[in-house]
């Protein structure tokens, strides 16, 4: 299976109640295996194709404001179209899921693979003092389960999830487990689990609002607390990483995504060499695994990370790390993956 | 002649009342200015929720503009959109739950303008949603701009010599212009200024509501209203001005009507 398409069977079984979405390179697998599933019959779930991204993650807001499961899909120029949408969702704390699949910029770049939209996931991407729960899949497997994961998380705190993936893992086949079909949840679940949810007020309890104004400053003020307080809880109980030969490392690198893959074998070729080496690969963003890199910090001599893009990620890294030990950075861009004996080489240079 | 003192309890009983506030309208005062169209507009949509007996089914979008704080004054459900945004919400909450009530409540300009893309393909998809779309022809909330409804020559505070046709466009007929989209059901457009006018109003929302039981479509009803801050003239002169110059350029009627029944 493709991983775009892993994603899109992922939702139909996990139950979820719709997928709204606008076709662009690389991810445009998503939408069009959705269609073809036919999941109105499958589970009534609703698809549609919007008229833009901009409509599509404010049919997202919608549904998801009525307490139902409801993803969306793009790839980086649509992203930047879907921040308006996301910072009203963060801002009226709505839960739903997003796929970034991502592909290099700036602008309309490139449709080749990327990591370049670090900064716009894990740092808000709209305006406003807002977080997005930021999953990284590696595989095509995770880009399967982390539609789950995303969907949990989000509902858990009312909060966007956003899956940030690349060119790559969409586009890639490789064998997946998939689950069984779950039900989609009635309108008495979600009246019962989501009493926040616009679903037509009933006599037994006050109207219903979604909506992120707020005119008296005091008031959003506390607000804008509240939301501080809930990231800090996600940072405090969300932490996911995978730590690959890290217990007698003498070096890490720190990569995420098809970059973290390509690291896996550069610590084999690196450990050959008898370079003690080891990988950190963050499986969410956001939160940030910054209590490990603090701890390896502490005992490793330095970090390399990789990314697809100009060197974004190191920032968070060099953040946890807090001078500790160096902190370096090597990558590739505009849609080229580097090799994993070009890595081996940036460890020597920078490194030993 | 001695003044006959009139009590409050001679005028107020039973026997007198002409009239009751619906209680799906909230005890909150309207941020309106005086002489607006908005507060009667809410008051019909209450009403008419009220009458078919749909509170409980019944989800509404507010917009961003003067009436963005519609969910104030409503008791039902609702959504605040981004600017425009409105008829994706109202697509996004229908396609999941095909069985509420759902209506959007929007101003010109985010109807008309910033949300056009959205207003005019919800209409071409045949969403079956109520959409309200209230014509002022400025944009009152953020200090009377021109609106894409401003008429020919009229001033605004980025119009302020009048509206240039050629340097600033034209006015947009945003009703006409969905009433040619197969996906529209009903498309009407009514006024407030008048009591006659009010009752049809109020029967075109009755309409709108009750046609997304027929699932044949979109159903939208365009308001024109006033806007005396705007305009900067006192409630009645607006009113006035509305009937001579809004209504030759935005006549009211039907102007899409299902042909069965």
């Amino acid at each position: 299976m493709k991983g775009n398409e892993a994603i899109a069977e992922a939702a139909i079984r996990y139950g979820a109640d719709g997928y709204f979405g606008y076709p662009i390179t690389p991810q445009s697998e998503v939408i069009e295996y959705f269609m073809a599933q036919k999941p109105e019959e499958r589970t009534g779930m609703a698809v549609l194709q919007a008229e833009s991204e901009i409509a599509a993650i404010n049919m997202i807001y919608g549904a998801a404001g009525s307490g139902k499961r409801v993803m969306t899909s793009s790839s980086s120029p649509g992203i930047s179209l879907k921040q308006e949408g996301l910072t009203y969702i963060a801002g009226a704390e709505l839960p739903c899921v997003v796929l970034n699949v991502v592909r290099g910029g700036p602008g309309l770049g490139t449709i080749q693979p990327s990591q370049s939209d670090y900064f716009q996931a894990v740092k808000g991407g709209g305006h406003g003092d807002y977080r997005l729960i930021v999953l990284a899949p590696s595989s095509v497997q995770e880009m399967y389960d982390f539609v789950e994961t995303g969907f949990e998380l989000a509902f858990k705190y009312r909060n966007p999830a956003m899956i940030l993936s690349d060119g790559a893992i969409g586009q890639m086949m490789e064998k997946v487990e998939i689950g069984e079909q779950k039900p989609r949840m009635t309108e008495e679940e979600i009246k019962k689990n989501y009493p926040w949810a616009t679903t037509g007020k009933t006599k037994d309890r006050e109207k219903n609002v979604i909506t992120s104004l707020e005119l008296d400053s005091g008031k959003m003020e506390k607000f804008n607390q509240k939301l501080i307080k809930k990231y800090e809880e996600i940072e405090e109980k969300e932490v996911r990483f995978e730590e690959i030969q890290c217990e007698d490392a003498e070096y890490i690198l720190v990569a995420y995504g098809t970059s973290s893959r390509i690291c896996e074998k550069t610590v084999e070729l690196a450990r050959k060499e008898g370079i003690k080496i080891g990988l950190l690969r963050p499986i969410t963003l956001f939160p940030f695994p910054k209590k490990k890199l603090a701890e390896l910090g502490d005992r490793v001599k330095g970090f390399l990370t990789v990314e697809m893009s100009a060197g974004q990620m190191v920032e968070d890294v060099r953040l946890a790390v807090k001078g500790k030990a160096p902190v370096e950075y090597y990558g590739r861009m505009g849609g080229i993956v580097p090799s994993p004996e070009e890595i081996v080489d940036a460890v020597k240079q920078k490194l030993l | 002649m001695a003044e006959q003192k009139v009590k409050t309890e001679d005028i107020v009983n039973e026997e007198n009342k002409v009239f009751e506030r619906t209680p799906l309208l909230t005890d909150n005062v309207f941020h309106y200015c005086p002489g607006c169209g908005h507060g009667v507009v809410h008051r019909l949509i209450m009403e008419v929720v009220e009458e078919l007996d749909i509170q409980d089914k019944t989800i509404g979008i507010a917009p961003v503009g003067c009436s963005v704080l519609a969910y104030n004054y409503m008791d039902i459900d609702m959504q605040e959109a981004a600017h425009g945004r409105a008829p994706a919400l109202a697509t996004g909450i229908k396609r999941t739950m095909p069985d509420k009530y759902v209506f959007t409540y929007q101003g010109d300009g985010d109807l008309a303008a910033i949300g056009t893309a959205e207003t005019i393909h919800a209409c071409n998809r045949g969403e079956n949603i109520a959409i309200i779309f209230i014509n002022n022809g400025i944009y009152g909330m953020t200090g009377g701009q021109m609106a894409p409804t401003t008429l020919e020559n009229m001033k605004s505070s980025t119009s302020p010599y009048g509206r240039n046709l050629k340097s600033m466009g034209n006015p947009l007929k945003m009703t006409e212009l969905v009433a040619e989209l197969p996906g529209t059901h009903y498309v009407t457009r009514q006024a407030v200024h008048k009591p006659a006018n009010v009752r049809k109003t109020k029967k075109a929302i009755k309409k709108a509501f009750e046609n997304q039981k027929l699932e044949k479509g979109t159903s939208l009803v365009e308001i024109v209203s006033n806007c005396n801050s705007g305009w900067k003239m006192t409630p009645n002169d607006s009113n006035k001005w509305l009937e001579e110059n809004m209504l030759p350029f935005y006549p009211l009627g039907d102007i899409k009507v299902p042909e069965d029944k």
